[in-house]
């Protein structure tokens, strides 16, 4: 069955089972590696990337629901020129040790600022709930709330930017 | 000697079979750990009877929480990850039930899904009830989203989540899930005659 998956802003059209998981059609059909396989049972969020803004565990996520649907990974957050603001905190608080699971707790975290800007202690501890074996825990929440404020940042400065 | 040991064994063997069969086939029996009590009420409450047996079985009291907790299997253990009620009785604001479940079962992961996936309000926590105190909550239209008897019916015979009962795929290990011990047919007989015949709770 052909399928039209609109990824990073570009449009594949895809001949595919449409029961497959998205996450293989990310990684196996379009090579973008950065969105990770970890349990396959959409448990630790090694895979969780964006569907219309919004956080899905791609290992179970049939890749039919994605038609029609603006898919977001990793690579289609910022570049190493110009990082998004959760990647540039990320840097900023060296956060990754192994770095296996982090593309999925970065795009978890896009999800959690597009909902919560400004998130406290407790927002993160409810809606960041995904597994690092390397227990980068305290780093991430450290880089939560810096990504908070750089994205504050970026928002004034385009505000300020529209004035003039 | 050697002849009775070998007849034993076949006779052993033989009856194992039968109840391996048996207990494939027949409804979850499965004991819950719930406190959920059941009353003596006589016969004539059959449909009642079935209605509640499927209430209480997992597939529906996991997600109708007395403690904004969604419960997971037949051991009803909180569900992992420390997922709760949150906002609109479906999760939290960027880790939702959507999150990971879809309106179909995954196969695959073998999370269940179904469309609008989500806990029951927490006005219809049944965790901890007794039958009889499940069925008045269930009738009383202050706790049961102001349904009348005949959206209750259509509720509890058409709704998909509430189907998904009898369709609830396979776990995270790929085994199936118990279904409740009435079929769906029979349960939906039950529902409809029991309101045709005044919904009538047995006395306590």
């Amino acid at each position: 069955m052909e399928i039209s998956l609109k990824v990073n802003g570009e449009l594949y059209p895809i001949e595919v089972d449409p029961e497959t998981p998205l996450l293989w059609v990310i990684r196996d059909v379009l090579d973008l590696k950065g969105t990770k396989f970890g349990c396959g049972k959409a448990a630790c969020g090694a895979c969780t990337l964006l569907v219309d803004g919004n956080s899905v565990r791609s290992c179970s996520f049939a890749v039919k629901f994605a038609e029609g649907k603006e898919v977001t990974t990793i690579e289609g957050l910022g570049t190493k020129e110009n990082p998004h603001p959760v990647q540039q905190a990320w840097i900023e608080e060296v956060v990754p040790q192994c770095g296996y699971c982090q593309p999925g707790f970065m795009m978890a975290t896009v999800a959690l600022l597009k909902n919560i800007p400004n998130p406290t202690d407790d927002d993160i501890d409810r809606n960041i709930i995904n597994v690092c074996r390397c227990a980068t825990y305290y780093r991430m929440r450290k880089a939560i709330h810096r990504a908070s404020e750089l994205s504050q940042q970026e928002t004034d400065k385009r505000v300020e930017n529209n004035k003039v | 000697m050697l002849r009775t040991i070998t007849g034993l064994a076949v006779i052993i063997g033989i009856l194992l079979l039968v109840l391996s069969v048996t207990a494939k086939n027949r409804p979850n029996t499965f004991e819950h750990s719930l406190d959920v009590q059941k009353e003596s009420y006589s016969v004539e409450h059959e449909d009642f009877d079935r209605i509640i047996d499927v209430l209480t079985h997992q597939r529906c009291l996991n997600c109708h929480p007395s403690d904004n907790v969604p419960k997971q299997g037949d051991n009803a253990h909180p569900h992992y990850f420390g997922m709760k009620r949150g906002n609109n009785d479906k999760g939290f604001e960027a880790t939702s039930c959507t999150t990971c479940h879809q309106s179909e079962n995954n196969a695959y992961s073998g999370v269940p899904g179904a469309p609008h996936w989500s806990l029951a309000p927490a006005s219809m926590g049944w965790e901890g009830l007794s039958r009889i105190e499940i069925a008045k909550k269930l009738l009383d239209k202050t706790s049961n989203g102001d349904r009348t008897h005949e959206e209750l019916i259509t509720h509890l015979t058409e709704d998909e989540l509430v189907l998904w009962a009898w369709d609830p795929g396979v776990d995270a290990n790929g085994k199936e899930r118990t279904l409740p011990p009435v079929s769906k047919e029979r349960f939906k007989e039950a529902v409809i005659r029991w309101f045709g015949n005044g919904a009538i709770i047995p006395s306590e």
